[in-house]
Order: C-alpha cells, then sequence, then structure tokens
C-alpha cells in the first residue's frame, strides 16, 4: 500500500538531520514546492542536497539555504542565487559541481543498481581531478559513481493510489530518476486520483518507485517571462 | 581600422552566420545566451529541430501571454512553446542522445578557445563558480561544434589563444569559431582562416588572433 497523506509536514518526516535529498526539477520548474516548505517548517539541518540547481533566493531550495539547513549542495548550474554564494565564500556550505548530464546518469545509474560508469564529460577539465581515466577506441572517459539518496522529493501533474506517476512537459526533467534512486521517494502530484484511471500506457514513472503521495497546488512562479506581443498585424 | 558596428548589430551577424551552418533535417542544441540568438534567424523553409537540454525536442517561438504554460521552459530557463512534431523526455535520456552524438550540430559561447580546439567557458578563477550545466557534456555529444563569441575581449586581448589560461570545458572539441571578426577552423594541423567578416582584412584578423593562423585559399568575405 501507498502512503497518502494529507499533510505535507508528515510527508517530509522521513527526512532527519544529515540525511541525503533528491529534490526534482530544474531551475523552478517541476519542483515539489509544498514539499519543500515542510522541510523548511521542520527545521531539519545538515543535509546534503542532491538536486540540478538550487533554486532563487526566495523560492525553491533557495529557502532550504536561507533558514541554513544545507551542508552539502550537489549540482550543475547554481548561478541564481546570492544567498548560496555568501555560504560558499563564507565556508558553510559544500558544494560538489558536476556536468549536468553526468549528475542525471549519476541519479539514473544509482536507482538502477549501476555503481559507476565512464563518461566523456568532463576530460581534461578541473572536474577530472583525482578520478580513473579510461580509454576505449583510443578516446579518454571518466569513472563517475552513481548517486542514491534517503528521500527524493519529486513533483508530477497526474498520479495514483498506487504511485504511478505522469509529468506534464519539461516539469518531467530529473523527478523520474530521483523517484528511482531514493530509498524513500515522495511525490507531490496536482491531481492524485484512483489506481486505473490512468492510461498504463502513458505511465512515466511506475509505482514502485513511490512510496508516498500528497496532492497540492503549486505556485509555479516563473524565472524568465519571455512573452511575445500580439502586434496589430496579427504577428506570427 | 574597420567601422565599428554597434554591439547589438555585430550579434546579430553573428547569430546570422551561425544559422548558415544549420541544414534541413538537422538536430540542434543552442546554448545559453548569445547562442539562443541564432533561432531567432533560422530560415524558415529549413526543418531544423532545436534541442533544449532540459527535455524538449522542437523548442517553439516565446509564448504569446494567453499560452503560457510555467511548465515549459527552455534550458535559459525560458518560457517557450513547443515547436511542430516535438517531444519530451527526462534529463537522463536527455543527455543519453546528447553524449551518444545524435546531435548534429551545437552553439556554444566561448571564453576562450585554443589553437587544438580547447574550449573554456565556464569560470573564471577567483570570480563565484556559477557551474557547468551542460556545457561539459553537450561538447562531446555534437557531430559539429561551434563557437560563436568575440574575436577579443573587452580589454582588446585575443580569445583565440594557442593554449587556454581559464579552467577547460573540453578538450579539442571545437571545430568552428565564428566572432565579429572572421570564421576560423580549427584543423588537425590548427587554425585556418575561413572568412572575414566586412570590414576586417586578414592581416587585422591575424594579428587579433593568439595563434597562427593558416588562411584557406579560397578564403572569402562573410555574407549574411
Amino acid at each position: 500500500m501507498k502512503q497518502i497523506y494529507t499533510s505535507f509536514d508528515e510527508a517530509v518526516q522521513h527526512i532527519q538531520d544529515y540525511s541525503t535529498i533528491m529534490v526534482g526539477g530544474f531551475g523552478l520548474v517541476g519542483i515539489p514546492e509544498n514539499l519543500i516548505l515542510a522541510l523548511v517548517r521542520s527545521n531539519v539541518q545538515h543535509l546534503t542536497v542532491i538536486s540540478n540547481n538550487c533554486g532563487v533566493d526566495d523560492w525553491g531550495l533557495g529557502l532550504l539555504l536561507e533558514n541554513k539547513q544545507i551542508d552539502k549542495m550537489i549540482g550543475s548550474y547554481v548561478g541564481e542565487n546570492k544567498e548560496f554564494e555568501r555560504q560558499v565564500i563564507a565556508g558553510e556550505l559544500e558544494v560538489e559541481l558536476t556536468p549536468q548530464g553526468t549528475l542525471a546518469e549519476r541519479i539514473r545509474a544509482g536507482g538502477a543498481g549501476i555503481p559507476a560508469f565512464y563518461t566523456p564529460a568532463g576530460v581534461g577539465t578541473p572536474l577530472a581531478e583525482g578520478k580513473e581515466v579510461r580509454t576505449f577506441d583510443g578516446k579518454d572517459y571518466l569513472l563517475q559513481t552513481g548517486l542514491k539518496a534517503d528521500v527524493s522529493l519529486v513533483r508530477a501533474a497526474e498520479g495514483d493510489t498506487y504511485g504511478n506517476l505522469i509529468y506534464n512537459k519539461t516539469a518531467r526533467n530529473f523527478n523520474p530518476m530521483m523517484a528511482a534512486a531514493g530509498d524513500i521517494t515522495i511525490a507531490e502530484v496536482e491531481a492524485l486520483t484512483e489506481a486505473g484511471t490512468l492510461h498504463p500506457d502513458h505511465i512515466h514513472t511506475p509505482g514502485i518507485y513511490v512510496q508516498g503521495l500528497i496532492e497540492g497546488k503549486q505556485e509555479k512562479r516563473i524565472e524568465r517571462y519571455t512573452i511575445r506581443e500580439r502586434t496589430a498585424e496579427g504577428g506570427n | 581600422m574597420a567601422v565599428q558596428k554597434d554591439k547589438a548589430a555585430l550579434r546579430e551577424q553573428i547569430a546570422r552566420r551561425a544559422e548558415q551552418e544549420m541544414e534541413s533535417g538537422m538536430y540542434v542544441n543552442l546554448g545559453i545566451g548569445m547562442p539562443t540568438m541564432v533561432a531567432n534567424y533560422i530560415d524558415p523553409d529549413k526543418q531544423v529541430v532545436l534541442q533544449s537540454e532540459n527535455g524538449l525536442i522542437g523548442i517553439g517561438r516565446f509564448p504569446y501571454e494567453d499560452e503560457v504554460d510555467p511548465d515549459l521552459i527552455n534550458a535559459g530557463k525560458e518560457i517557450v512553446t513547443e515547436a511542430k512534431g516535438a517531444s519530451y523526455c527526462d534529463s537522463a535520456e536527455s543527455f543519453a542522445m546528447i553524449r551518444g552524438e545524435h546531435l548534429d550540430l551545437a552553439v556554444l559561447g566561448g571564453m576562450e578557445v585554443a589553437a587544438n580546439g580547447d574550449l573554456a567557458n565556464w569560470m573564471i578563477p577567483g570570480k563565484m563558480i556559477k557551474g557547468m550545466g551542460g556545457a561539459m557534456d553537450i561538447v562531446h555529444g555534437s557531430k559539429k561544434v561551434v563557437i560563436i563569441m568575440d574575436h577579443v575581449s573587452k580589454h582588446g586581448e585575443p580569445k583565440i589563444v594557442q593554449e587556454c589560461s581559464l579552467p577547460l570545458t573540453g578538450t579539442g572539441v571545437v571545430d568552428r569559431i565564428i566572432t565579429d571578426r572572421a570564421v576560423i577552423d580549427v584543423t588537425e594541423t590548427g587554425l585556418t582562416l575561413v572568412e572575414t567578416a566586412p570590414g576586417w582584412t586578414i592581416d587585422e584578423i591575424t594579428e587579433a588572433t593568439g595563434a597562427p593562423l593558416a588562411v584557406a585559399e579560397n578564403v572569402k568575405e562573410m555574407t549574411v
């Protein structure tokens, strides 16, 4: 049976001091907004957070940073966040930068029972320092290890009571791999339905990867509101 | 001395020249910043599919206000639409298709490019490191990597050099450099000037390039 929560505070109860967590999303798209807010309220400390980005100063994972709950961040791009910069310079926050594709594959590997893999990304760069390099067919590759988490927090558009998930557009991003790489995965879904209502062939994340679900409404903040104006001629 | 065009006009010239690298049927990744501008100039008669590493194959134009879906962004975190024939995937699959060399072309920005095709475009020592994002993967995944950038830094120093001084993004990964002054190919024997931008002579370009520059037999003026 999947745990169906009605309280976000209860949904994050497995996360404790010194937990390693994965949090889905790319920028602010596809982030489990309400689970993050609950984590801020829980005030758990010394977290290791694996996520592509670290939110912005007043939203998403930026709220955990502001509340000084993160000891270490593993991500690929953290440039949207002034508090992040301040904490790194002050030595309060450890950062492990990983190329985005390597990060995605490390998480995928973690959830797929693959301890490590070779990738060309980062060969000959500062990232290669201390890492094993191996040559295949005359080309060099770096050894990278898989990543797992105590708890993964993901966000989906639809979910059912068997834990099956469907994502919307580019809100999918890191969520499916993180769902598989968490010992416990909690999904925040926009709409929760009874099992049997979602088309089995449309499921992105089978429920086997998901332990708990909760329905919630998101703000879905937009970082760059790049709209076009309709011109008098109708535009194109 | 060449006639100075304003910065916006030069960026447009570079973007229009980069568009000429695209052919119908290609799958293309455009980097964040100036490379994203190239999308504005794609010939509508070319069927080019733009891949966004956050999981969209087929980036469309910016939306009208009533079309906005906050779940639909490009890798620069700008709200976009989906193009005809688009598809979505997760981040692992997106980078699997990148590393698996299924992209025909990547157009990326650069801080420095070396004569052997080394690229530096992600960090400046002493400044806050923001992260490499997808650049280190993308430079290994495309059949052709084109770097678009200013020919010299704002201090007038060459950005095309014998050896990069900045930390690398990838080694030997660049195929072609398009700047405000020239189009230069990275070949097995070094750099070759293939096009001069309007208003620049071969001598002026050679002077502003920090590595030996061969001149192609059929060198011509850039047309955009």
